[in-house]
């Protein structure tokens, strides 16, 4: 069934749909309609679930965190200062190993206060470990949400869904609406193997030491630093997992198939745009116009930042005489964060291209159609001589 | 309270394991093993860093034979609603689900969470040991120290703030039940602990929690400087239910009695080393006024 | 003691006593009851208990007679002040048990 709605409502009813138990909400611009529409959910009986208007994102995450070891689903949702604010809570949910899905509406980060968007609040969080998929539009929003509560229990690591605010949270578009028997057939009941439990007492989380330490029964347990280096293994095999969960809900739901990028007319290119969200399909316009010159260009969306999918990019990029990197974040006192990553990734590759990193759209500056050809046009006539320092595009100085 | 709880009836189940790393003399200790018993197996323990942490056992070894859930310092409150939330979802709603956490966690970077769950009504208990600093981190002043102590970030002067009411803020809020209660007491606190898991909505008990080494005494005068706190009026024992308050066991006993002095607490404790005279008779007049309008 | 066996993701212990090593090594007073002065020793009835009832590491039992296990009482001296019948001295640790078991 097709429906036009918001792309915070498509995010809403891929929660419902993947049947939530423990919902913890507090508004934020541009994520509140998400949260409102869950509310209406609940209080109409649509979704059976807890719904819990927490004093603050810091408390939505300790009740998503609790509720999950607890042994129930846990979603919230925020943006902005508000992701900002659960800092602690995200490296917590992370180290206790939750599968909890939380979606991010993308929005610039004060000071000073914007509600408009860039992706600064979700790549500042690039490190804490959990996984990041990106949206680039209102079916992949519901298709991300069903997929990551599954890829979630899966490797016990937590998940955000990211998409752009306002340009997809507040926009209407039509999607189709996953069949709630399909998704209860692709997304299994979750079962904790460990939850707090009065039969099986036990101490999550406590005090662990730098060395290993034997348990009662003289079988050595790990230490912290065991215990964190699984979590990045585990983190690196995702990527596989993720994979498969993508290949699985294509035989399903006919929809997917590029799990870490989604590439536009790479294959013969020599020219690629690379960035991450619904910029990538407004390149579209723009690969088009200058294809229609006979350049020879593509443009590569990233839909899993972390973990990195590396091989794939490199797969993507090597060979590649140029690749330009639109970035709606920064590494502040470097570069964009994605730049450096492709750049790190493309190191060891043994036909690797020049790259260049351009800025721009931050706090909502409007991106133009005519600015991105230009500056893609200028890219693409003198690959090679672009310099490593990041290009803001349509400062007005 | 009318079934009065005996030494001799107080159940002899332990839900501690002895051997863990809280000091020696720990009024924590004690709060702990008799709430533990008052709460019972069917029990969620949500606790907050803090010497909780530490008497419960570094990994992989649990000094409590039930279930915790260890959460960050300013999300108990929240914390705990999450695990009712769960228990809802799951239908297990007969579980307890305790938030544990000190004076720190609860009255200064808690209190937002906790005053979130009064808020939303949660079928919480929450229960605040007060040993009046932050002790886990080395005994740096709270919110909750009384004026003129000693501690390693008011060291010379003592502190000069006065001590954060946290019960009357938390009761503020028109939850069904709050109480206090002290280490000295343990049936008392027993009583209070097992009525709160009868009742529902938010619980809340604020336990006076004496501790050797931040309040600078020898480890043998824990319950006499309990008592003493209690005996002297200064730390009273009550329990505000539906909106009514009455003093309970030791401080109901004091009421019409010639309560003892406030300097026989004070000189008990290396913490009080530098209160002046004008500070001393400042309490003691409070105290006197306080009790003026029992 | 294995060591290979890192099969656990998460941290999260197990209940059982001991966390802090055998505590009774940190003591330097060791508390001694006197089972003439005892109340339930004495009377052979469930009676007092306010050893039991008051130490913070569940090291005295509810037993007539009262038992200390001294592999966790850390020597806090509670008991001894505490004791209506002043049954409980505190002792040098130097000195030797009365009655080694
Ligand atoms: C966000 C955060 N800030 C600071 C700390 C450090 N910290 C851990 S325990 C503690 C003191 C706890 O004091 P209180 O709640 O009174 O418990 P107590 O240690 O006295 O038992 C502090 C400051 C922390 N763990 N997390
Ligand atoms: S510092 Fe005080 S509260 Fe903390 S374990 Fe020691 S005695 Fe107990
Ligand atoms: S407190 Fe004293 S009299 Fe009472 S049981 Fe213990 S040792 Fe015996
Ligand atoms: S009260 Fe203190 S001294 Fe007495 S048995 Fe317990 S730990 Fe030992
Ligand atoms: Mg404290």
């Amino acid at each position: 069934m097709h429906i036009i709605d918001s792309g915070n409502v498509a995010a809403a009813t891929g929660v419902k749909l993947s049947r939530a138990q423990v919902i913890a909400a507090y508004p934020i611009t541009p994520q509140t309609p998400l949260t409102e529409k869950l509310s209406e959910f609940v209080e109409s009986e649509e979704l059976d679930a807890q719904y819990i208007p927490v004093e603050s994102e810091h408390s939505a995450m300790a009740v998503c965190i609790a509720a999950s070891t607890a042994g129930t689903r846990a979603f919230t949702a925020t943006s902005a200062n508000g992701l900002l604010y659960m800092n602690e809570q995200l490296h917590w949910a992370v180290g206790a190993r939750l599968p909890i899905v939380m979606c991010v509406a993308n929005r610039g980060i004060g000071a000073p206060w914007t509600v408009w968007n860039d992706q600064q609040d979700t790549i500042a969080q690039r490190d804490v470990g959990w996984i990041q998929i990106y949206a680039n539009d209102h079916q992949q929003i519901i298709d991300s949400v069903i997929k990551a509560f599954r890829l979630a229990q899966t490797v016990s690591i937590p998940v955000m869904v990211c998409y752009d605010g306002y340009l997809l949270s507040h926009t209407y578009m039509p999607f189709d609406l996953p069949d709630q028997e399909k998704v209860d057939e692709f997304l299994p009941p979750f079962k904790a193997a460990n939850f707090l439990d009065p039969e099986n007492p036990g101490n999550f989380n406590p005090v662990t030491l730098p060395d290993v330490r034997p348990d009662q029964s003289g079988t050595t347990r790990p230490g912290y630093i065991e215990i964190r280096h699984r979590l990045q293994m585990d983190l690196r095999a995702s990527l596989e997992v993720y994979k498969e969960i993508d290949a699985d809900y294509k035989k399903d739901f006919g929809r997917g198939g590029h799990p870490f990028v989604e590439e536009y007319k790479c294959d013969d290119a020599d020219f690629v745009a690379v960035c991450i969200g619904s910029l990538s399909y407004h390149l579209r316009d723009v690969i088009d116009a200058m294809r229609e010159d006979g350049i020879p260009v593509g443009v590569m969306g990233v839909q899993l930042y972390r973990p990195f999918p590396d091989q794939a990019i490199v797969q993507a990029l090597a060979g590649k005489k140029h690749v330009i990197v639109f970035e709606k974040a920064l590494s502040y006192g470097n570069q964009g964060a994605l730049y450096a990553d492709i750049k790190s990734a493309l190191y060891n590759a043994a036909d690797r291209p020049t790259i260049q990193n351009f800025i721009l759209g931050l706090g909502g500056r409007e991106i133009k159609t005519e600015q991105l050809l230009a500056v893609l046009r200028e890219a693409c006539a003198k690959p090679g001589t672009a310099e490593d320092t990041p290009r803001w595009v349509g400062l007005k100085l | 309270m009318e079934n009065k709880t005996t030494i001799v009836n107080l159940t002899e189940e332990e839900f501690v394991y002895p051997g863990n790393r809280a000091c020696s003399g720990c009024g924590l200790s004690i709060i702990y093993k008799i709430g533990l018993k008052a709460l019972g197996k069917n029990t969620i323990l949500v606790v907050p860093p803090s010497c909780l942490t530490v008497l419960q056992g570094v990994y992989p070894v649990s000094t409590t034979k039930l279930p915790v859930v260890n959460v960050t310092f300013a999300s108990t409150g929240a914390a705990a609603t999450g695990v009712r939330g769960a228990m809802k979802a799951l239908r297990k709603e007969d579980v307890n689900v305790v938030a544990w956490a000190g004076d720190g966690g609860t009255g200064d970077i808690g209190i937002q969470a906790l005053s979130g769950a009064c808020e939303r009504d949660e079928d919480i208990i929450y229960i605040c040991y007060d040993n009046e600093a932050y002790m886990n981190t080395g005994i740096q002043r709270s919110g909750t120290t009384p004026q003129g102590v000693l501690t390693t970030t008011t060291p010379i002067k003592g502190k000069l703030q006065q001590k954060k009411d946290v019960p009357a803020i938390i009761a503020a809020h028109g939850i069904g039940y709050v109480a206090t209660a002290s280490a000295a007491y343990p049936l008392d606190l027993y009583d209070k602990v097992k009525k709160a898991t009868t009742l529902p909505g938010p619980k809340y008990i604020h336990v006076h929690s004496p501790c050797p080494p931040g309040w600078n005494f020898e480890s043998r005068y824990t319950i006499k400087i309990g008592k003493l706190a209690v005996q002297t009026g200064l730390f009273d024992l009550y329990e505000i239910e539906d909106g009514r308050f009455r003093l309970t066991g030791a401080s109901k006993k004091l009421k019409g009695r010639e309560r003892k002095p406030v300097t026989d607490y004070f000189a008990t404790q290396g913490r009080f080393k530098s209160l002046d005279k004008d500070l001393v008779a400042r309490v003691q007049a409070q105290i006197d006024a306080k009790w003026a309008n029992y | 003691m294995t060591t290979e066996n890192f099969e656990e993701i998460i941290s999260r212990g197990t209940p059982g006593p001991g966390d802090g090593g055998r505590t009774g090594s940190w003591r330097v007073l060791r508390p001694e009851i006197d089972l003439k002065v005892c109340i339930p020793a004495k009377t052979n009835k469930m009676a007092c208990f306010t050893c039991w009832l008051y130490c913070p590491d569940c090291a005295v039992s509810k037993t007539i007679p009262p038992v200390i296990d001294y592999n966790y009482c850390k020597g806090c001296g509670i008991c001894a002040e505490e004791c209506p019948a002043g049954a409980i001295t505190m002792v040098d640790e130097a000195t030797p048990m009365k009655e080694e078991k």
